[in-house]
């Protein structure tokens, strides 16, 4: 049998590159109407009076009379109605659906609907914390007393999933059954969602994944609200109909990578660290919704990659009139990363000593404590990878060749891990993952909720389950998944799907194996939290994660001495991701992190200005071409987590984490500024140089 | 209203419609081609790309009036091709396809620039491909791709 990692064609390159896959906007059922979105055109207020213009036959207003369960879309943390009844908290807030026939007629329409509002004065400061987290590790505060501090601040701005596909669904009754088609992370998140807004049962909604035109987090809750208004309008009208978005209305009024403030103080005992305090500050626009779980994983990952004994954490997530954020790739480190990473390198440069023997220091090795007291449990192959970068960059002598004064070049370097699965006891207490395998006859059918959204799922199951069972790849089935036909494996999110689900199905096909000889069979396995993993959500205790995945990123930059454009001219990659169960897949994914992680360091700007996102398209948000990209190397290192199926750990958010500081330190050293905060912007770069 | 006629994946066709429609909406709504796709729907991103006389275009920039008497080729022409093969080989060797809501448009963005160029350098192929954006790859896998169809697919081009 081959080794895993060794790469196959992918199971889907054949319908995808053929343009015969189909995607959420390619499927039409006959009679079909379109569902356009009357939206809020003021921050803050409250609606007194709307008017609907006369409707033509055939044509429907669908609002919050018409929910009949509850107008509260089921996230995390419930506090987005479906539609607004009354109170807008942000611009473009959805208040309602015209739907019908004719997409011309409807965009006539929309026009048509007039509303009085009372405006009232939003907020954008960063004062109403709406969830306040805080921890210690050690002696807390106590350990700054009577010690050298030293502080910065450091800002991360929004950033935007921008998958090409944008948000949408098509749905339509069948009888009595709720069913909706559509651009997912979460299959079952949907279906909880309209549970609830419908007051149905179970039994009456169904949700089918389309091919997904990429995710990025922004297909993890937001589909969720739409799902719901969507299910509402189908339950009123009882015909077909699409909600699909365009790009523009995807670009204003979905969610973002929130915002961040993070405030570091290190005390300082004989040239060493000797504590931490971070107070960070996450802007969660309008709703909290997963705020307060991005917010917890940030923090978590406050002291980076180094281990730091004694720690004064604390966090909030603030209510502002802006649009909600969420998730997206990396949720919350990739803010906390760029920090930390950052201020180390501060700290040291402030005390006098050479970074790379500061950091050394401090990184973390197997054994040391977690920032909350948990147990880094398996080998850290930093050391080595580490040792590996330097080499296969050059580093140490282009970091003495670009300190030349006016060479604006420069190489920075980044280490960085990611904690795998959900934070804390998310998996055991409220996933709860299931998996199913149907045997029959000579073929076996993978039954989970994971969806292939570009990540390689369909892939990388079949052939883990084929492997495992020595047999042809053609003999797993896994088709998109269907919550009639699959049970609920939990969200396709948090770099858990090989490793968590993956591992079940693991366990399951062991099963399967074992039984082989019998004609037809199904075998169910649910998650069980490996029994040394305790946490305490409250007090931030114990370990947060079972794994943790670990990456270095060197890269190498130009700066332009007169518009101050920011090129790259090369990066390096090393990943411990545990085992690829694909080696190629890993790549893919690998370089695409990474190309988001690096843009959002010094490329893409979003920005608001009272509320209204200034950038909404792709012209103006401005996301990696070919032009712009880099050749990019990387290496991957085997480290089998145990309860990994052959042993791989995280993979899909990693990548993106070690991008911005990377470049935002490579981009140091070729201006000779400290930076403080990303995108760093040619507009940032000269007002770095401006000031000395 | 107006007859509008053209070539579409190497059949004549004719239609009575408005020629300010978007060739994008008449593929996928009139010829049931969703092959190409909309992803921004301003020219920027290249998920609608098709070829008109054998150049890439996108589709949602393009008004109907502006096909006539012109040669169209969807991917879902394309396909039928022995250089789509090639092509179609080298992105699943390489890996170039993640999500694959780009791909249809990047395919096409290969066959127009090798058509023009069969051996470009990977600056040129950059070039190439920098009308079409991609989320997922990061690009390199699709430079690749493009490398990989020159190179199997010498003297097609």
């Amino acid at each position: 049998m081959k080794d895993i990692s060794t790469s196959i064609n992918k199971v889907d390159n054949e319908e995808k590159i053929s343009g015969q896959a189909k995607y959420v906007a390619d499927i039409k059922p006959e009679g079909m109407l379109y569902a356009f979105t009357v939206r809020a055109k003021i921050v803050k207020g409250k609606i007194l009076n709307i008017e609907y213009p006369l409707l033509p036959e055939g044509y429907f207003v669908v609002d919050y009379r018409d929910i009949p369960g509850q107008n509260i879309v089921k996230v995390i943390f419930n506090d987005m109605p479906v539609f607004t009844e009354k109170e807008i908290t942000y611009l473009y807030e959805p208040i309602a659906l015209l739907v019908g026939p004719d997409k011309n007629v409807l965009s006539k329409l929309i026009e048509g609907v007039h509303i009085v509002y009372q405006e009232e004065e939003p907020l954008f400061d960063w004062i109403d914390s709406v969830v306040h987290y805080h921890f210690d590790k050690g002696e807390g505060k106590r350990a700054f007393s009577g010690k050298k501090i030293i502080e910065f601040n450091y800002e991360t701005s929004y950033q935007e999933q921008a998958y090409i596909e944008p948000q949408g669904f098509i749905g339509y009754m069948d009888g009595e059954k709720t069913t909706l088609i559509g651009s997912i992370q979460c299959p079952y998140y949907v279906k909880k969602a309209v549970v609830q807004a419908l007051g149905e049962s179970e039994d009456n909604v169904r949700i089918i994944q389309a091919t997904v035109g990429g995710a990025f987090g922004g297909k993890e809750e937001f589909p969720s609200l739409i799902g719901c208004q969507l299910a509402v309008a189908l339950k009123k009208i009882r015909k077909p109909i699409q909600l699909i978005y365009e790009r523009e209305e995807d670009m204003l009024v979905t969610t973002k990578r929130h915002p961040s403030r993070v405030h570091f103080k290190a005390a300082i005992k004989d040239n060493k660290i000797h504590a931490l305090s971070a107070d960070v500050g996450i802007d969660g626009g309008a709703n909290i919704g997963l705020s307060g779980v991005v917010l917890s994983r940030a923090l978590i990952a406050c002291t980076g990659a180094y281990t730091i004994e004694n720690l004064d954490i604390s966090g909030d997530v603030f209510r502002t009139n802006t649009v909600p954020n969420g998730a997206f790739r990396g949720f919350g480190a990739p803010q906390m990363f760029f920090a930390i990473e950052m201020f180390i390198e501060h700290l040291a440069l402030e005390l006098g000593v050479d970074p790379l023997v500061f950091k050394k220091d401090i990184l973390v090795k197997q054994g040391d404590y977690t920032s909350t007291m948990g147990i880094f449990r398996d080998p850290v192959l930093m050391p080595e990878m580490i040792c590996k970068a330097m080499e296969v960059s050059n580093y140490q002598e282009k970091r003495i060749n670009y300190d030349a004064l006016d060479s604006y070049k420069g190489i920075g370097m980044s280490w960085f891990f990611h904690g795998c699965g959900f934070t804390g006891s998310g998996e055991k207490n409220i996933i709860k993952a299931k998996v199913r395998l149907k045997k029959e006859f000579d073929k076996v059918e993978i039954l989970i909720a994971a969806v292939d959204m570009g990540q390689g799922v369909k892939t990388s199951f079949r052939k883990l389950v084929a492997n495992i069972l020595d047999i042809d790849i053609e003999q797993v089935i896994f088709n998109n998944p269907d919550t009639d036909a699959v049970p609920d494996s939990g969200p396709t999110v948090a770099s858990r799907t090989m490793m968590i689900v993956g591992g079940l199905v693991a366990r399951a096909t062991e099963e399967v194996k074992k039984r082989w000889a019998e004609e037809k069979f199904i075998v169910e396995k649910e998650y069980e939290q490996p029994s040394y993993i305790k946490y305490d959500e409250e007090k931030f205790k114990g370990d947060a994660y079972p794994a943790y995945s670990w990456g270095v990123n060197v890269v190498e930059v130009e700066v332009d001495k007169f518009t101050y454009q920011v090129k790259i001219n090369k990066s390096w990659s090393f990943y411990d991701i545990g085992k690829a169960i694909d080696e190629r897949i890993v790549i893919g994914q690998a370089d695409g992190g990474l190309a988001q992680g690096l843009a959002y360091g010094y490329l893409e700007v979003m920005n608001h200005k009272q509320g209204q996102i200034m950038q909404k398209n792709m012209t103006d948000y401005i996301i990696p071409t070919a032009m712009d990209m880099c050749p990019m190397e990387t290496y991957l290192y085997e480290n089998p987590y145990a309860y990994g199926p052959y042993g791989a750990k995280g993979v899909g958010e990693l990548s993106l984490i070690g991008g911005a500081p990377a470049v935002a330190k490579a981009i140091e050293q070729a201006i000779k500024r400290r930076v403080f905060k990303i995108p760093v912007t040619p507009e940032y770069i000269m007002e770095l140089i401006k000031n000395g | 209203m107006a007859k509008i006629k053209f070539k579409l994946n190497d059949k004549f066709v004719e239609l009575d419609t408005d020629p300010n429609r978007r060739l994008l909406d008449v593929l996928r709504d009139d010829f049931n081609l969703t092959g190409p796709k909309e992803g921004c729907g301003e020219g920027e991103c290249g998920a609608c790309a098709v070829l008109m006389d054998q150049k890439i275009i996108n589709s949602c920039c393009t008004p109907l009036a502006n096909v006539i008497d012109k040669e169209i080729i969807t991917i879902e022409g394309f396909s039928k091709t022995k250089k789509f093969e090639v092509i179609k080989d080298a992105y699943a060797k390489t890996g170039g396809v993640q999500c694959g809501f780009c791909t249809p448009g990047m395919i096409i963005a290969t066959e127009s620039l090798l058509n023009k160029n069969p051996h470009p350098t990977d600056f040129e192929i950059k070039i190439g491909l920098s009308g079409n954006l991609c989320r997922c790859t990061g690009y390199n896998l699709i430079i690749e791709a493009v490398k990989e169809a020159a190179k199997a697919g010498d003297g097609l081009w």
